[in-house]
């Protein structure tokens, strides 16, 4: 099996304080911690362990800027066998679409078994450049797969429904599927393993070596643009505990009595 | 005249929520664009979802294939496909669920028709839809613009809307006739999985105390499940949590997890994303405790405490003990 997985190097936001920047257009990144998205780590995993299992070779493949190499790093210290950057300023200010054709024009002429991306990218959360690569790679793609069996010539995925039901589906090989979280455990990366990973292939290329037109890259090649940033007004606001731990514990213990689930 | 259209997301014969969701936007939207909201039905079978649907359109688009009896994602593709470029509508609403996020985009990179994803909003502006979405765990809203194209995609988030919609219409039913002339067999539909019943269930408990990734480890679980004994209360959890198999997926509330309902959820180190809020925003009352004062659950919780997790749980603990 050969095995290509897209990855993104993506800001960590969930605990972090957000700025819209002075284009109004994004977002302010000096003072955030990246780090691989969470989605495409699993995705990562899940090609090692297939490599494991049935031999062959792991690729992987980013677009962004020069920062994104220690992330493809941690990936072949994860076991990936060659890593390839893209970047260049003309891939930037695009959305899914021009990045999935970008992608594509990149690895069209590569040999694989299976394309692996994440379901979505924990920035942006669009979910499109997996599907996307299926259909311009004409072949069949799943989403939200949380569990691969391999056999010869044809793969047996698990896909996450609502409601925590799921569906079983067969794709025919080469075949796309977008990693949901949870699909496996995302392996632990030492100082070590990083080390041993510094002799992988890390290779970078420009838009001049990609098969494809100028009109096709970064904004000019989008569908679609982000008009502009806002902060949501909030709707409801909870009423905020004040004081110190003992008091704000308190207050809620009389929260829930007065709501007669504690006696 | 370009109309708006909504795919009608059924499974098993039930048509899902959202779809109605979907039909009360379209038809907002299409009144303010002038042209009319037409549905489309895709099954083996779909005179009993079309019945269903018709009084809250004024027209319903179908194909009808045994190939369209479960969804299958290059099925719906080529249905919808055939169907909208034959009927050409301005805008088409998908839900933004398991199938429609898998053949969404697909059908906007083929034809080449702009897609918003995962809106909540969509909107005319001087005759142009504007689309409105999250970014950045939430916290962010994007308006999303087409480029001015005439044809667009949108995925919608599921709760974005009210279902409740006033029958106004008897739908002229129109067939269009189905491209799926041969079997499709790059990917073919298995079957359906149920999902998992555990020792505990978490949609009868009165008092959910609920945690997410800011429990940590695993290690912290224990006293978690002590102060859970303590209050009479179960244990439930947000995705990450199950994701690192900390707790069993029978415990998730969320739109992948469980819809729950107690009288008191107490949400702690989870930050409020959406996945998560639409399986616990019917909960009577919401108690948040997050250190961070802009994590998004306190924009949906009743009572909120910033503050460490790891400092409430201790003195909650003192106060029922001494109790
Ligand atoms: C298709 C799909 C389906 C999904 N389905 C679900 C679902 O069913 N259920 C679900 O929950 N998610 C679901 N998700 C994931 C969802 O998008 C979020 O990623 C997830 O809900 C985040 O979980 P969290 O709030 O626990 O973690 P985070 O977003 O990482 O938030 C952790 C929070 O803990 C706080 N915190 C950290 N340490 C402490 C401390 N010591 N004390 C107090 N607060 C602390 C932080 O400030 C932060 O707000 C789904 C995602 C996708 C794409
Ligand atoms: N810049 C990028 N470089 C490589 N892969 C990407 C990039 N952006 C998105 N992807 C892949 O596409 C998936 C979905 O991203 P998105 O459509 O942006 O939500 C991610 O999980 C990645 O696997």
């Amino acid at each position: 099996m050969d095995i290509i997985v897209c990855v993104k190097r993506v800001p960590e936001t969930a605990e972090a304080d957000i700025i819209i920047d002075s284009s109004g257009k994004d977002i302010q990144t000096d003072h955030l911690a990246f780090g691989i998205n969470e989605w495409d780590d699993y995705a990562v995993e899940e090609a090692v362990r297939i490599k494991e299992a049935h031999g062959g070779t792991v690729t992987v493949v980013s677009l962004g800027n020069a920062e994104v190499q220690p992330v493809l790093r941690r990936t072949l210290a994860m076991g990936a066998d060659e890593a390839l950057l893209l970047n260049d300023p003309v891939f930037t200010g695009g959305d899914s679409y021009a990045i999935a054709k970008t992608l594509h024009a990149a690895l069209k002429d590569k040999k694989f078994d299976l394309l692996l991306t994440g379901v979505q990218a924990g920035d942006d959360g669009y979910g499109q450049v997996g599907p996307m690569l299926g259909e311009l790679f004409q072949l069949p793609s799943a989403s939200m797969v949380t569990r691969i069996e391999v056999a010869d010539e044809k793969i047996t995925v698990t896909r996450e429904l609502e409601g925590g039901m799921g569906e079983n589906c067969e794709l025919t090989l080469p075949s796309v599927l977008s990693i949901q979280t949870g699909i496996n455990e995302p392996r632990y990366v030492s100082i070590m393993g990083l080390r041993k990973a510094k002799s992988k292939t890390l290779s970078e290329v420009g838009a001049d070596a990609l098969p494809i037109s100028g009109d096709d890259l970064g904004a000019s090649g989008a569908l679609t643009e982000v008009a502009s940033l806002y902060l949501p007004p909030v709707e409801k606001t909870a009423e905020m505990l004040e004081g110190d731990t003992e008091t704000v514990s308190a207050k809620m213990m009389d929260i829930l009595k007065k709501k007669g689930v504690v006696g | 005249m370009s109309q708006v259209c909504v795919l009608v997301e059924h499974r098993q014969g039930e048509i899902q929520e959202i779809s109605y969701e979907m039909i009360g936007k379209g038809r907002q939207l299409a009144e303010a664009l002038g042209t009319e909201c037409y549905a489309i039905v895709l099954g083996a079978d779909a005179r009993g979802i079309i019945e269903k649907v018709a009084s809250y359109v004024p027209g319903v688009y179908s194909i009808e294939d045994p190939q369209l009896a479960e969804y299958n994602a290059p099925a719906y593709q080529a249905a919808m496909s055939a169907l909208i470029q034959e009927k050409r509508p301005q805008l088409v609403l998908i839900g933004h669920t398991a199938s429609g996020m898998e053949f969404a985009p697909r059908l906007s990179a083929e034809l080449r028709w702009p897609l918003a994803s995962d809106c909540i909003d969509l909107a005319v502006n001087e005759g142009c839809v504007e689309a409105t979405r999250k970014m950045y765990s939430d916290k962010v809203n994007a308006r999303i613009d087409f480029k001015a194209a005439p044809h667009c995609l949108a995925t919608i988030r599921a709760g974005s809307f009210s279902s409740e919609l006033a029958p106004a219409h008897t739908a002229e039913v129109i067939t269009v006739a189905s491209p799926l002339t041969t079997e499709i067999s790059a990917r073919r539909f298995v079957r359906l999985l149920a999902s998992e019943v555990g020792d505990v269930d978490i949609t009868q408990a009165d008092l959910l105390l609920s945690v997410g990734r800011g429990l940590g480890g695993p290690e912290y679980l224990p006293e978690v499940e002590a102060l859970a004994k303590q209050l009479g209360a179960a244990v439930s959890c947000s995705r990450p949590v199950v994701d690192k198999n900390w707790l069993p997926k029978e415990r998730q509330v969320g739109t992948s997890g469980k819809k729950v309902k107690p009288k008191v959820y107490i949400a702690l180190g989870i930050s409020g994303a959406f996945q998560h809020v639409a399986g616990m925003k019917n909960a009577g009352t919401i108690i948040a405790i997050n250190k961070d004062p802009k994590a998004p659950i306190f924009g949906i919780a009743d009572y909120g405490i910033v503050g460490d997790m790891f400092e409430i749980m201790p003195a909650l603990s003192k106060i029922l003990t001494s109790a």
